[in-house]
């Protein structure tokens, strides 16, 4: 059902975690629907410095998210924005057809981080 | 790396009697049983044995067993049949919100059709209230059709006391008895049943095989046509090995159920006990004792099921989850939202259903693997740590219902 790269993300998920003071996070999905999914960053000078996520749901849920930090990292704000939950979901060799709509938040996720992290620092 | 089955209520493996028993029916004795020549003949006693080591099981006349290819077949035949050959009497049925899709959706499509069906409520631990279902009753009311036990949670319900109350008020009474047949004693007489579906493949038997307990004398409309199998309740060539099969299996049960159902019923509670000593937050889903000897459901707070299906799967254990995502829905299991448990809980939950074959290494490798899963799954969850002070207990029920 799952494609490698997913079950690697899955089983070996990168950057697991919450930053302390983090600089923006961001939160979506709802329980109802069974997907949850936090993330922190740290930025400097415009540059995602660390990111971390914590993920309640499915394997695509935490694969996507644990993805979605690796592609993140080190890229700037405007760079980050432009990560799409198709591009994300490209990156882990596609996802089975029914999780692309519930369980493919991850970049919703990040880009909430980054609303979160311009809100809070002008 | 091991390989440890506790999915017996999604199915089971064919027993060893079972397949020696059926296997010279696809090459030796392959003849027709409509047949009248000697191919046919030689095949056609071994259906009526068949039947005959059914109807032992059930109680019941083997007359009275219908032959088809699965327990969802049996439980559409017996609702559709009923309104059908019912139209003039009424046109209402009585049935629970937490039964098997195969019965749910059926009824689904019957109100389309014109008939009204009254789902009755079940409370936290799962159970009927049996003054409701009475309460329920019609002078319109055809057909009661409550199953014997659930799939999900394992949850036994009270089938001689519905029967009661059906027989009482001149109802027709069908169960979905897929989960019960092999595990609990089933006996028609018993259970003043007018209608029973049971599936081959939950009792050893091979997939593709059932069959529909129908009482002499219950007028029911045939709507498979196309041959005079089965009396004229149900037309197509007989899957004659796999009725040899659920005969074989029938035969064990009979013989076995008692002894067997006793040796499950303490792992199973060896397990749930486990599970309770090594993690906390945990919930059982269903009654405490008016369940299978083999079910165990259970939630696992701020954790998806899928996630811990998949890490058990990685470490060869097979279990299953009442998580929307392993059904292919948005919503977590029908069943668990009946019982207004906690919509992250439900999601969480998890069904591990055991069986003849199972032993206890298998029991004490899953509870040394699954604690330390758990934890990593919970580590990983933005609910954990800011949710981990409330009980599990006292939650509203935030399950969209969909009855």
């Amino acid at each position: 059902m799952y494609s490698e790269k997913v079950m690697d993300h899955f089983s070996n998920p990168r950057n697991v975690g919450e930053i302390d003071n983090p600089d923006g996070v961001g939160e979506v999905g709802n329980a109802s629907c069974g997907d949850i999914m936090k993330i922190f960053l740290k930025v400097d000078n415009n540059v995602i410095t660390d990111i971390k996520f914590k993920t309640f749901g499915c394997g695509a849920a935490i694969a996507t998210s644990s993805m979605v930090t690796e592609m993140a990292i080190g890229k700037t704000i405007d760079e980050a924005l432009a990560l799409s939950n198709q591009a994300v979901a490209e990156a882990l060799d596609g996802l089975p057809a029914q999780k692309m709509h519930c369980s493919n938040l991850a970049a919703d996720a990040l880009h909430e981080a980054i609303k979160n992290y311009k809100a809070t620092h002008g | 790396m091991k390989r440890i089955y506790l999915d017996y209520n999604a199915t089971t493996p064919v027993r060893p009697e079972v397949l020696e028993a059926l296997l010279p029916y696809y090459r030796e004795q392959f003849g027709n049983p409509s047949s009248v020549h000697w191919a046919g003949r030689q095949v056609s006693g071994a259906v009526e044995k068949a039947r005959e080591q059914v109807a032992a099981l059930l109680n019941c006349a083997p007359a009275e067993v219908v032959f088809l290819s699965c327990g969802t077949e049996a439980d559409n035949m017996a609702l559709k049949g009923t309104v059908d050959a019912l139209r003039e009497k009424g046109n209402h049925i009585i049935t629970t919100t937490v039964e098997h899709p195969a019965v749910l959706e059926t009824c689904n499509y019957l109100e389309k059709t014109g008939c009204r069906v009254t789902y009755l409520p079940v409370d936290s631990d799962g159970q009927l209230d049996l003054a409701e279902l009475e309460r329920a009753i019609t002078p319109q009311t055809i057909l009661i059709s409550v199953m014997w036990a659930n799939n999900e949670t394992g949850n036994i319900y009270p089938i001689e006391q519905i029967g009661a109350i059906a027989k009482g008020r001149g109802i027709r009474f069908h169960t979905d008895a897929v989960q019960a047949v092999g595990k609990l004693e089933v006996d028609v007489q018993k259970a003043n049943l007018d209608l029973l579906a049971l599936s081959g493949h939950k009792l050893g038997a091979p997939k593709g095989v059932g069959v529909l307990y129908v009482r002499r004398g219950t007028r029911l409309t045939p709507f498979m046509h196309g041959g005079h199998q089965e009396r004229n309740r149900r037309a197509g060539t007989h899957n004659v090995a796999g009725i040899v099969g659920l005969g074989k299996a029938c035969e064990l049960a009979m013989a076995e159920r008692a002894a067997t159902s006793a040796r499950v019923r303490e792992l199973r509670d060896r397990l749930e006990q486990g599970i309770f000593a090594r993690v906390e937050q945990v919930k059982l889903n269903g009654h405490p004792t008016e369940r299978l000897p083999n079910t165990l459901n259970i939630s696992f707070a701020w954790i998806e099921g899928e996630s811990l299906l998949l890490n058990l799967d990685m470490k060869g254990i097979a279990a299953s989850s009442g998580s929307a995502c392993t059904s292919g829905s948005l919503e977590p299991s029908h069943v668990l939202g009946a019982m207004c448990v906690e919509v992250t809980l439900a999601h969480s939950s998890t069904r591990f259903s055991l069986g003849p074959d199972t032993t206890a290494g298998d029991i004490d490798y899953v509870l040394e693997v699954l604690p330390p899963i758990v934890q990593r799954l919970r580590d990983m969850s933005p609910l954990y740590n800011c949710r981990q002070q409330e009980s599990c207990a006292g939650v509203d029920c935030t399950i969209m219902q969909k009855l």
